[in-house]
């Protein structure tokens, strides 16, 4: 076995444990943290699929920002735990049968016999000037560009809705409004009083 | 040589792990919500592994995409949550039956 191989199983074998884990633990951080080792060795298969602009780029955004807003998002909701484990034992023999028969669908098509290496031969490894983020660019910003306009759109919504959804009028809270400080005359603070001298 | 069917049988795996997750986690939003990420994810590792063998960067350029909706979706997905639990105290999905009519 090449030391290519080796790491393709060793990085899927962490990555498929991790997620069983991420599905049955008790505690919603640990379940988000083990969904960090998994999109973690996942990386790790997608650089040896020479994918190391997108493998990089899974860490920082999901590991770096998603997951992150996950674990603050979990921390900030005080839940009751029990409640929520609520029906997993009877809900455990149907969501195996599921999963089971979609694997074995799955493997049957997306098997050896279909796609394996006597279909679609390895190719060759990529040159050592090969740069893969160039390649990924001069596709996105050429043949793709409206499409990336659109992402850029759809991230700008969703960060509005996001905000837009949770912000919230407390009563009682103090804030800052520009218009009524730029609308403040000198007449509405100051007052000058007369008033004779006094003697001490 | 790593072949083409062992990166897809992987994605299966994780799609299937995450499919069995939405079924037996299906009272904790939170958890359903890892699940699609976890889904998504290995709707990516598909593409990636067909953009090496094809050697074509055009499934490269989809898995951007589909990184950007994702993160879209769990940024919206929990702003909802957020707002759900301030005003049921509960993130229990059996609790969001107000819209039964």
């Amino acid at each position: 076995m090449s030391f290519e191989k080796f790491l393709f199983y060793l990085f899927a074998l962490i990555a498929v444990a991790a997620a069983l884990m991420v599905i049955t633990r008790r505690n919603p951080v640990h379940s988000a943290l083990f969904l960090v080792v998994v999109f973690f060795n996942v990386a790790g298969l997608w650089m040896l699929a020479e994918a190391e602009f997108l493998a990089i780029s899974l860490v920082l955004v999901y590991v770096g920002a998603v997951m992150v807003l996950f674990l603050f998002v979990i921390m900030m909701l005080d839940v009751d735990l029990a409640a929520l484990r609520a029906g997993f034992i009877k809900h455990l023999p149907v969501g195996i049968l599921v999963a089971a028969v979609m694997l074995v669908e799955m493997v049957a098509v997306l098997g050896p016999s279909n796609f394996g290496l006597a279909r679609f031969p390895a190719p060759e490894p990529a040159p050592a000037d090969y740069n893969n983020t160039a390649e990924l660019g001069l596709s996105l910003f050429t043949e793709h560009l409206y499409a990336l306009e659109i992402a850029a759109v759809i991230l700008l919504v969703a960060m509005i809705a996001a905000i837009g959804l949770t912000l919230r009028k407390r009563p009682g809270t103090k804030r800052q409004v520009v218009s009524h400080q730029h609308r403040v005359r000198k007449r509405d603070r100051l007052k000058v009083i007369k008033m004779p001298a006094e003697e001490k | 040589m790593i072949s083409l069917s062992e990166y897809l049988v992987v994605g299966a795996l994780l799609f299937v792990i995450s499919v069995a997750g939405i079924f037996i986690n299906r009272k904790n939003l939170l958890i359903l919500l890892m699940c699609i990420e976890l889904m998504l994810l290995a709707v990516n590792i598909n593409f990636v592994a067909f953009s090496h063998f094809l050697g074509d960067v055009t499934g490269q350029v989809f898995v951007f995409f589909v990184l950007t909706v994702a993160a879209a979706e769990a940024a919206i997905g929990l702003a909802i949550l957020i707002v759900l639990f301030r005003n049921r105290r509960s993130i229990d999905v059996d609790d969001l039956d107000s819209l039964k009519g």
